[in-house]
Order: C-alpha cells, then sequence, then structure tokens
C-alpha cells in the first residue's frame, strides 16, 4: 500500500489514480496515524513553500514523516513535494523545510518566462530506483519557479535545463524526489511511478 | 529543452464534445472523456476542456467528465467555462483539473485571479482573453466576453499585464478575428502579448494547417499552441502536426511508441 499526504495542497487525485492504473494500491492519507499502514509514501504539492510547510505543521505531519524516513521505507516527493525534502526554501524569504536532503530551492534566474512550465528532457546520471529504464531525452511534464540544490552532487540523479542545468530527480537510499509531475507525463512518467510502486512492492 | 506545447481544445457542451465556428454553429462530434483518452495516447502535451453548457445540469454534468477524464487521461488538463467563484474553481480542481481557465468572470471580477492564485497557486490559474482588433486601429486590440459575444472597451495589452499581475500562471489569447477562419493565428497580437508578459502564451484561434502551427511558435512567440477542429476532424494527426515542427527546428516533445505503459511490470 502506497500512501498519499493530504496535507491540503496538490492534486492528490491524479497520483492516486495513476498508480491504481498501475495496478498498485494506494490511499489518500488524511492524518499521520495512517502512515502504520503503509510501506511506501509519496508527499506530492504545490503552491509555495512555507505555506506547505505550515500546512504539514498544522496537521501533524512533520515528525511522523521524519520518523518514516528514518525506517529506511520508500519515500517520494513530488514537485513542491520534493522541494520541502531539503534544509531551506527562498520563497518569499527564507523557510526551513523538512531537512532530509542538505541544501536549498532557490529561484530561476531573471530574464526567462517563469513559471517553467511544460514538457521538458531528463540527464538520467544515476539509472537507479525510479530512474530505472528512462531513457535519455525522455519528456516530462514540469511547473515550477524554484529550483533545488543539494550541497552534494551526488544527491543529483537527473538533471534539465531551462536557462541553466537543474536538478531534476534527486535520490538518494530511500529518499527520492521528482521536480516534475511523473502522473501527469504519459508515458515515461507512468514508468517511474511503475519503478516507485515496484520497489515499494519488493520491500 | 523545453518543448513547445501542442494543446487540442474540446468543446464540451451538456457532456458532449462539439465544435464552434466563429462561436456560433456547433456540430456534435462525441465523448469528451475518449477523445481525450486518444489525444493523451496520440501525444497531445496538454488538453483544454471548454464548458459551454448554459445551464447548471451542464456544469454538474461537467465535473463528472472531469472526475472520468482524471481516471484515464495522465498529461495535464484545463477546465474552462463558467467558472465564476473560488468554489467553482475548487470543484473542479478537487475533480482532477490540473488547472482552470477565466475569462468572463475574470474580467467582471479580477480578484479572482488573485485569490484563486492565492488559494491554489499561480500554476493552476489561466486567464484566457478573447480579442478582436479595433478597427482603423493599428496595434490595438478590445477585450471580448460572454463567449464573445459583449465587448468591454478594455484594451488586451493591458489586461494581459494585469492578469499576471493579480496572479496568473499563463494567458490563452484567442483572436475572435481568426478563430473559425482557418487563416492562421493573428501573430501580430501574438507576439505583442507574448513579449508584453513573463508568464507562457497560448496561441489560439484561426489555424488551419501545419505552417500556421509553426508560424503561431516562432512569428507570434507562443509557448503552446491551441487548435480544436483541425485535430478534431481528423484533418492532421498530433503526430503528423509534431514530425512537421520537428522538421521546421522546432523543439517538440516526440510521439512515442507508446504501445503498453500499464503493462509495463
Amino acid at each position: 500500500m502506497i500512501g498519499i499526504v493530504d496535507y491540503g495542497r496538490g492534486n492528490l487525485r491524479s497520483v492516486e489514480k495513476a498508480l491504481e492504473k498501475l495496478g498498485y494500491e494506494a490511499k489518500i492519507m488524511i492524518s499521520p496515524t495512517e502512515i502504520k499502514d503503509v510501506q511506501g509514501i509519496i508527499l506530492p504539492g504545490v503552491g509555495a513553500f512555507a505555506d506547505a510547510m505550515d500546512s504539514l505543521d498544522k496537521g501533524n505531519w512533520i515528525k511522523p514523516l521524519q520518523e518514516y524516513v528514518q525506517t529506511g521505507k520508500p519515500f517520494l516527493g513530488i514537485c513542491l513535494g520534493m522541494q520541502l525534502l531539503f534544509e531551506i526554501g527562498e520563497e518569499h524569504g527564507e523557510h526551513p523545510g523538512l531537512g532530509f536532503i542538505p541544501g536549498r530551492v532557490v529561484k530561476f534566474p531573471p530574464g526567462l518566462k517563469i513559471p517553467h512550465m511544460g514538457w521538458n528532457t531528463l540527464d538520467v546520471r544515476n539509472p537507479e530506483k525510479i530512474c530505472a529504464d528512462i531513457p535519455g531525452g525522455a519528456h516530462f511534464y514540469f511547473v515550477h519557479s524554484y529550483y533545488v540544490q543539494p550541497l552534494a552532487s551526488d544527491w543529483i540523479a537527473a538533471t534539465s535545463e531551462y536557462g541553466l542545468e537543474f536538478p531534476a530527480v534527486v535520490g538518494q537510499d530511500n529518499v527520492w524526489g521528482a521536480q516534475f509531475h511523473p502522473e501527469k507525463s504519459s508515458p515515461w512518467g507512468l514508468v517511474m511511478l511503475n519503478n516507485f510502486g515496484k520497489w515499494v512492492n519488493n520491500q | 529543452m523545453l518543448a513547445k506545447r501542442i494543446i487540442p481544445c474540446l468543446d464540451v457542451h451538456e457532456g458532449r464534445v462539439v465544435k464552434g465556428t466563429n462561436f456560433i454553429h456547433l456540430r456534435d462530434a462525441g465523448d469528451p472523456v475518449e477523445l481525450a483518452a486518444l489525444y493523451d495516447k496520440e501525444g497531445a502535451d496538454e488538453l483544454v476542456f471548454l464548458d459551454i453548457s448554459a445551464s447548471s445540469e451542464g456544469r454538474n454534468t461537467m465535473v463528472e467528465v472531469v472526475r472520468r477524464t482524471a481516471e484515464e487521461v495522465f498529461i495535464p488538463f484545463t477546465i474552462g467555462g463558467g467558472l465564476r467563484t473560488i468554489e467553482d474553481i475548487r470543484k473542479m480542481l478537487r475533480a482532477g483539473a490540473d488547472k482552470v481557465s477565466l475569462n468572463t468572470a475574470a474580467v467582471q471580477n479580477p480578484q479572482l485571479i488573485e485569490e484563486g492564485a492565492y488559494a491554489f497557486g499561480s500554476q493552476c490559474i489561466v486567464v484566457a482573453i478573447d480579442a478582436r482588433q479595433v478597427a482603423y486601429s493599428h496595434g490595438r486590440w478590445e477585450v471580448y466576453i460572454h463567449g464573445g459575444r459583449t465587448p468591454t472597451g478594455i484594451d488586451v495589452l493591458e489586461w494581459a499585464q494585469r492578469a499576471e499581475k493579480l496572479g496568473a500562471g499563463e494567458i490563452l489569447l484567442t483572436s475572435m478575428d481568426r478563430d473559425g477562419t482557418k487563416e492562421g493565428y493573428d501573430n501580430e497580437l501574438n507576439k505583442m502579448i507574448s513579449q508584453a508578459v513573463s508568464i507562457p502564451l497560448i496561441a489560439s484561434g484561426g489555424v488551419g494547417n501545419l505552417q500556421h502551427m509553426a508560424e503561431g511558435l516562432t512569428d507570434g512567440q507562443a509557448d503552446a499552441v491551441l487548435a480544436a477542429s483541425i485535430f478534431h476532424y481528423r484533418e492532421y494527426s498530433i503526430k503528423e502536426v509534431k514530425d512537421y515542427l520537428a522538421r521546421e527546428g522546432i523543439p517538440v516533445r516526440p510521439v512515442e511508441g507508446r504501445s503498453s505503459m500499464f503493462e509495463v511490470r
């Protein structure tokens, strides 16, 4: 069972339906007490960094999610959900994130159309876990105005380019994140979610 | 490299697909969910559903269309038409839409853009503008509302910039002069707006052939092109459009040999 964190942000239904279509059991979790029933967690999210952290805090998600990550079970952040894994977000001032990944979330340089919206290609550096079987040049659907900067480059599993090269997938051990929306990136995004589902089932 | 987007638009009336010519003449042509899944499979980058139902029953039918689409379609899709309140927007997003498109309601109540962007994020607020060139003017267009029936006296350039400031994440710009004519997009208009805002621009109205698509993206400097009838009546497939654009040197997401993504396990 894969649990999707519902903290009032993002299109949860799309993630749930994509997993179901691929044949996995998924449920939208409205309370942290449901974490004990799942073997994998997806943290989705759209909107602003500080608001999202605030919502996670109000829903009492932060400590249970930190404890879950310590267990070594699969964890995937999507879009803003990926950015929240970092220590600090620079959207509308500096705000602390969940801190699973050392690094910051920063704004694209001026002169580009913002948000970075649409289908862009991946350059896969680490073809493991969710990045298995993803060919170079595969397209994924992005919508974001900020991008992540891990302190250590070995967190970067795939990059994309928009004005500059930025991390599109980050991951080590059980903590992974995708800047784009795999649930909206048919067909390769579904391959990626399928990779996540297989990983969860093989636990 | 960021690809230019090809977006089929489905006009939906009481839960069925229709396509208007110059916003008046309608022809029935099928189930929106089936058509949406087909376009997804064929390589469309995004979809827009425009609800042209007049009744509240029709609107409720649309929510059901959105729910069913979210179960079958795994590319982003936008719902427009008749959304007037934050609650209307919330209903569509909760049903599974990725974005909503605001037109008349945004002109009458610009705060709706601001409130929508605040509540759900700019990325899901598309402001749709129906534009008609002001007679005997050079480079001036006027905003029309109510499906193109009512002139507002508002300048399109000013409105687009204001919409961006209020928090719109994207502009969907339809040339009423060109819509239904198959003479090509109004690229003078598109270029002017694309240069005036820093959010993505979707060009709409008037596409009749492959060259028009390319021109909208190059001369018109649009980030995406929207079309209805040429896809709807199978004059061109998405693949034909993308192959053509790629040959013209325009970055597009190639149509994959996407046979069995649900059987990869």
